[in-house]
């Protein structure tokens, strides 16, 4: 047995900082490593040591296992956990860990590496009992061959990555047609997540259930499970909400799949952490998917309805103990809920948002469990997943934890860059969500709200959140006549003003000190009486006409984001002084996100067609099809083939013919 | 230091009736001012509109700092005259890009921004407040010129009403090249026609903005060069802003339109590397601990009902903190020191009747703030120098005489306020309008005389009693009652504030509850130029 007094967390983000927190807990020092955009990230700052990786892509830094090793050798560490994703799964990684003498805190290489080929994992399983769906690899390009099988497995069907996980280089085919660039396109996503390309095709059933079980092993024999995670709501194929216990299971199914999944992780000779995968048909019929071999994002619900820290059970596994519980000690308190806030915009497609993050600041007296890897001033990169935080709740019943984390999430201090918070709050509070009718096609099928419904009360309120903390900063700010009352005049002739647009709608928010220090206000016609309650911190108590209400505002330049206990309002200034604008690039195709160029299907001159794909992007490791809105010819082609492109910038322009007529 | 106390009791019938007559004063003012910033009428504002033009308070707006205080200069000049009320000009001080200034603009609504005796008046005011102060200028122009309207009647009345003179005309630009020698900068927006004389006033200027087709700048027009040489020309080749800003080079920057001339007019300000020659406010600027509004209640409807003017400093300076200089000696003016919004200041204020040992207080009180390089308040409510056979004997125009040497030749700049009354030499000795006084305000209560009204008209009817006498005449007494009251009338109305504001002969009417605001505002204009003591006085008569 080998205690572990130094560890190195193989990963990044907010797993990172969860691991080193457990780590701490247990009087144990940390290292952490990064890539060159990380090397401000909160966790790295929070290690004791931390390790330059150099480099920016994911398979120059956190996917190069001899620079991980090094890292290892460098600080003096003795074990290595994986966090996951990256490398949590290689079981070559494993191995090398183990050969230069440090403690793999993960399961033994050769349970990861039959698990890791799904195609294969699947067959064991079917050995081991455990159902399973049809399934076929396709290598190489795909021939005849391959559309006879993929008609026996049946469509729908799913193109998977074989290395996989998360939902990279995942596909739906409804048909023959779609089959080729599904496969070809998961091929590659899949090389540049996991660095092989296999692929394989499975049925996909539309209305499933995703459920999974916690499975946790020793080196002593032991394997028991730790209930069920329902993980059905999804979008793009990976998971934004979490929960635990699922409300579709009950004792008997429970039972019953926590057996089969023990039984798949014993035929495996499992000994750490690991999930089993299972899709849950409407008549409790499930079949095994994939088992993960590494702790998962989700792992806190489990740890909120057990009381048990996974990692701390990780760690002490690794070192040789036993489990610290039995099958029996376990049971299920209550219900958690976790939500993935993401940096994506919902309404455009859930396509990945950069940039920087302006706030990041849960208030403490919101009741949940917060872990991110962010904090305010961390810039959203392009290079890594866009996770920025997970948000757990733990309530007695599942309609608490739903509305309570509703709740804490719209009055999330998180500004700056787009995200799923608002779409997420929509689905919790979504009555199919409510009353458990959860399944993988669940935003297809109930189609809650992308957006908030921001009513004109609450942007005007904002509207005057804004113009008072700006009057107050100007005030605070004046070099001249600092002590002289806000916008004094001795002969008024008009109000202060400040001019916004909210959704594209101008928001004119005028104001008024008046003698007692309160304001006269007018926002868009509608007038009254505000008083400055208290301000500081980026927070303002107003009181409208009699209500009272705490808003914070972060500005930065002309952008405003006014949280409020309904939610953000994101109000955009209107210049004082107006610059000219721009031109518009008539039948220009702009990047939707910033991301690398990695298919330039036309060349000038080149005759196009509604439909066809012009240009393939790759961001966050996803990729976006520029798809040719209207026919015409390339007129100018303004990038290159592996070019780094922003947001916004003219990719392309064609001309349809339409100016000459 | 000691605490001062309050002595006013706000539940009396006295402080009610008080404040009841002042809301009154008040309304009638906000009235008045209402018409000044209605300028020329909806028919000149729509006109402006119409033409995509700002009003001139909308451009003085977007021109100064957000919600950094304005402060209007005489908003009601004019009033009681033919002229509107407000004179046709918006004068203030500002904060432009951080750099407090005079900005001083043509309404173009009233008479096309045409110059009259009170835009006159206000512009050269205006100059004045820069030049005394160090304060940058900023000019908005758009006039139509000089007001040629003779005002009706015959020519022969015309003629013999008028008494100023062409010859008089034009100081307005010897002062805007004078402020730049002065190394006080200056900056003409011109938002539309400055021609003729009024080409000057943007070629006198350091900086001059031009709006594209909108400024009009030329000697002569079309019709006059036509008349003169035979040449054809027109508008724009003769004083277009491309014109000015491409050939001849008088325009130094061209704007699109208003807004971007105001921003360029602000970029302009924030590279003058502007630095104050005062120390600046250096006094903790924390709020009086009794209420302003209560100011409304303190002064007498009837003024000679006396007053502590005490009560007034506790309500205007910082903390109400006032440390009394000689509080047992010449009980009827209170000297003592004190800060304003954080600027240290010396106070004198008139607590009845000034006599010898009074004058001689308020002499050596301003000798004492002379040599520390702080700058004088004075508080106006004085019926003026005591006089009497024991008075005069004991040297009363001696003593009276020192305070007004001290006064006219004291160099820290001095703020006054005319609270109440400001009867005879009392105005001089107290800091009056003629004595290089950097500000005067008056209380919409002020009364400004050569003597009370009542003694006013009492001293004329003996004067026409012994005149009677002399010639033997019997005096008719109901004839005599009935001219003495006229006399006391109009003295009265010729006495009052708004009279006062009408002819410029202040700086504006203040709501006593701005005194501190007002006070502040000024003295941090004073502090752009250096804040320094005289060196000596004239001779002090012993």
């Amino acid at each position: 047995m080998s205690r572990i007094t130094k560890l190195l967390i193989a990963g990044r983000g907010e797993i990172a900082r969860r691991i080193m927190r457990t780590a701490r807990e247990m009087g144990i020092a940390t290292v952490a490593v990064y890539a060159d955009s990380d090397a401000t990230a909160p966790y790295v700052r929070e290690a004791e040591e931390a390790i330059a990786l150099r480099g920016a892509t994911s398979a120059e830094t956190y996917l190069d296992v001899a620079k991980i090793l090094d890292a290892a050798r460098r600080t003096g560490a003795n074990a290595v956990h994986p966090g996951y994703g990256f490398l949590a799964e290689n079981a070559e990684f494993a191995r090398a860990v183990i050969d230069a003498g440090l403690v793999w805190v993960g399961p033994r290489p050769d349970a990861i590496a039959a698990m890791g080929d799904k195609l294969a994992a699947k067959k064991l399983m079917t050995e081991a009992g455990v159902p399973t769906l049809p399934a076929i690899e396709v290598t190489g390009e795909i021939g005849d061959q391959d559309h006879e099988r993929a008609r026996e497995v049946g469509y729908p069907l799913l193109v998977k990555a074989s290395a996989g996980g998360g939902g990279k280089g995942m596909r739906v085919v409804t048909g023959e047609a779609e089959l080729g660039e599904a496969v070809n396109g998961a091929r590659r996503e899949a090389a540049g997540a996991f660095g092989d390309d296999t692929v394989f095709l499975e049925r996909y059933l539309e209305t499933t259930r995703h459920v999974e079980i916690q499975v946790f092993g020793d080196q002593h024999g032991n394997v028991v499970h730790c209930f069920e995670r329902e993980c059905s709501v999804q979008r793009r194929h990976q998971k934004i909400i979490e929960e635990a216990p699922s409300p579709a299971v009950d004792a008997g199914l429970r039972l019953k799949i926590g057996q089969a999944a023990v039984a798949a992780a014993k035929a495996i000779g499992y000994d750490n952490a690991g999930t089993v995968e299972f899709l849950l048909d409407s008549e409790q019929n499930f079949y095994f998917m994939e088992m993960n071999t590494r702790l998962q994002v989700e792992h806190p619900v489990t740890e909120e309805i057990t009381g048990l820290d996974l990692v701390r059970e990780q760690i002490r596994v690794a070192e040789g103990d036993p489990l610290s519980f039995r099958q029996e000690d376990l049971r299920i308190e209550g219900h958690a809920i976790e939500a993935r806030v993401y940096a994506e915009d919902p309404s455009n497609d859930f396509l990945p948002a950069t940039g920087r993050l302006v706030a990041w600041d849960p208030d403490p007296t919101l009741p949940a469990r917060f872990e991110s890897g962010v904090e305010t001033g961390s810039e959203i990169s392009v290079y890594f997943d866009p996770m920025l935080a997970k948000v757990v709740v733990h309530a007695p019943t599942r309609t608490e934890a739903a509305l309570r984390l509703a709740n804490v999430l719209q009055r999330l201090r998180l500004h700056g860059v787009t995200t799923n918070r608002d779409f997420l709050v929509n689905v919790l509070r979504h009555d199919a969500f409510l009353s458990g009718d959860t399944s993988t096609d669940f935003i297809e099928r109930q189609r809650p709200a992308r957006e908030r419904d921001v009513c004109e009360e609450e942007v005007r309120a904002a509207a005057l959140a804004v113009a008072l903390s700006a009057q107050l900063a100007h005030r605070a700010e004046a070099s001249m006549l600092k002590t002289i009352s806000s916008g004094w005049r001795n002969n008024p002739s008009m109000m202060q003003q400040v001019r916004c647009t909210h959704g594209g709608e101008d928001v004119i928010a005028r104001y008024l000190r008046n003698r007692d220090g309160g304001f006269t206000y007018d926002v868009d016609g509608q007038s009254g009486a505000v008083r400055i309650i208290r301000s500081g911190d980026g927070r303002i108590e107003l009181e409208i006409d009699g209500v009272q209400r705490t808003f914070s505002v972060v500005s930065v330049g002309l952008n405003h984001w006014v949280q409020g206990a309904t939610g953000e309002v994101r109000l955009v200034e209107i210049p004082r002084f107006p610059e000219p604008e721009r031109e518009e690039v008539a039948g220009g195709y702009l990047a939707p996100m910033p991301g690398k160029i990695v298919a330039l299907n036309v060349e000038p001159g080149q005759t196009v067609s509604t439909g066809q794909v012009l240009i393939v992007l790759e961001a966050m490791k996803m990729e976006h099809r520029i798809i040719c809105t209207e026919d015409g010819t390339v007129k100018e082609v303004r990038v290159e083939a592996d070019a780094q492109v922003e947001a916004g910038q003219v990719l392309l322009v064609i001309d349809t013919g339409k100016e000459e007529a | 230091m000691e605490r001062w106390q309050t002595r006013i009791d706000t539940s009396a019938e006295s402080f009610r009736a008080n404040r009841e007559a002042m809301l009154a004063l008040l309304e009638e003012i906000e009235a008045q001012l209402e018409l000044a910033r209605a300028g020329g009428g909806e028919r000149g504002v729509a006109r402006l509109r119409k033409r995509g033009k700002m009003l001139i308070r909308e451009r003085i707006e977007l021109l100064l700092d957000q919600d950094s205080p304005f402060l209007e200069l005489s908003p009601l000049a004019g009033w009681g005259t033919d002229y509107t009320v407000g004179g046709g000009l918006v004068a203030g001080i500002g904060v432009v890009s951080g750099v407090e200034c005079v900005i001083a603009g043509n309404d173009p609504t009233v008479l096309g921004g045409a110059m009259s005796a009170i835009s006159g008046k206000k512009t050269n005011r205006a100059l004045e407040i820069s030049r005394l102060n160090r304060l940058p200028h900023v000019q908005f122009v758009e006039s139509a010129g000089a007001d040629l309207r003779g005002g009706g009647g015959s020519a022969e009345e015309q003629l013999r009403r008028a008494t100023g003179h062409f010859g008089e005309a034009g100081r307005l630009f010897h002062d805007i090249t004078e402020l730049s020698a002065m190394r006080i900068p200056t900056l003409s927006v011109v938002f539309g026609s400055s021609t003729a004389g009024g080409a000057y006033q943007p070629g006198m200027s350091d900086y001059n903005i031009f709006i594209k087709g909108r400024s009009k700048v030329f000697l002569g027009g079309p019709p006059l060069v036509k008349m003169a040489t035979g040449e054809d020309s027109d508008d724009e080749e003769l004083g277009g802003a491309e014109m000015h800003a491409k050939k001849s080079g008088l325009a130094d920057y061209l704007a699109e339109d208003e807004a971007e001339a105001l921003r360029m007019a602000r970029s302009v300000m924030a590279h003058l590397n502007w630095r104050k020659l005062g120390p600046g406010p250096t006094m903790p600027a924390d709020e009086p601990l009794f209420d302003p509004e209560e100011l409304l209640g303190l002064l007498p409807v009837d003024l000679r009902t006396p007053m502590d003017i005490r009560e007034v400093i506790g309500r205007v300076v910082d903390g109400s903190r006032f440390e009394e200089f000689k509080p047992l000696y010449g009980l009827t003016l209170v000297t003592g020191w004190a800060s304003i919004h954080g600027f240290p200041v010396g106070i004198l204020g008139n607590n009845g009747v000034l006599f010898s040992d009074s004058s001689e207080k308020a002499a050596q009180f301003i000798q004492l703030c002379n040599q520390i390089d702080v700058p004088i308040i004075f508080l106006q409510n004085i019926t003026g120098y005591m006089v009497g056979k024991v008075y005069e004997q004991g040297g009363i125009v001696k003593e009276g005489s020192k305070m007004i040497n001290a006064v006219s030749n004291s160099k820290v700049p001095h703020v006054t306020v005319i609270i109440g009354a400001s009867y005879g030499a009392g105005n001089f000795g107290m800091g009056g309008r003629a004595f290089n006084t950097r500000f005067v305000f008056t209380w919409p209560t002020a009364k400004i005389a050569v003597m009370g009204p009542k003694q006013q008209a009492g001293v004329m009817s003996m004067v026409r009693r012994r005149s009677a006498a002399a010639k033997g005449l019997e005096i008719d007494e109901e004839e005599d009652a009935r001219i003495t009251a006229a006399d006391e009338d109009q003295a009265e109305k010729a006495s009052l504030a708004l009279y006062a504001t009408g002819r410029v002969a202040d700086d504006g009417i203040v709501d006593p509850r701005d005194t501190r605001t007002v006070l502040g505002i000024t003295l941090s204009a004073c502090h752009n130029a250096e804040v320094k003591g005289a060196q000596g006085f004239g001779v002090f008569r012993m």
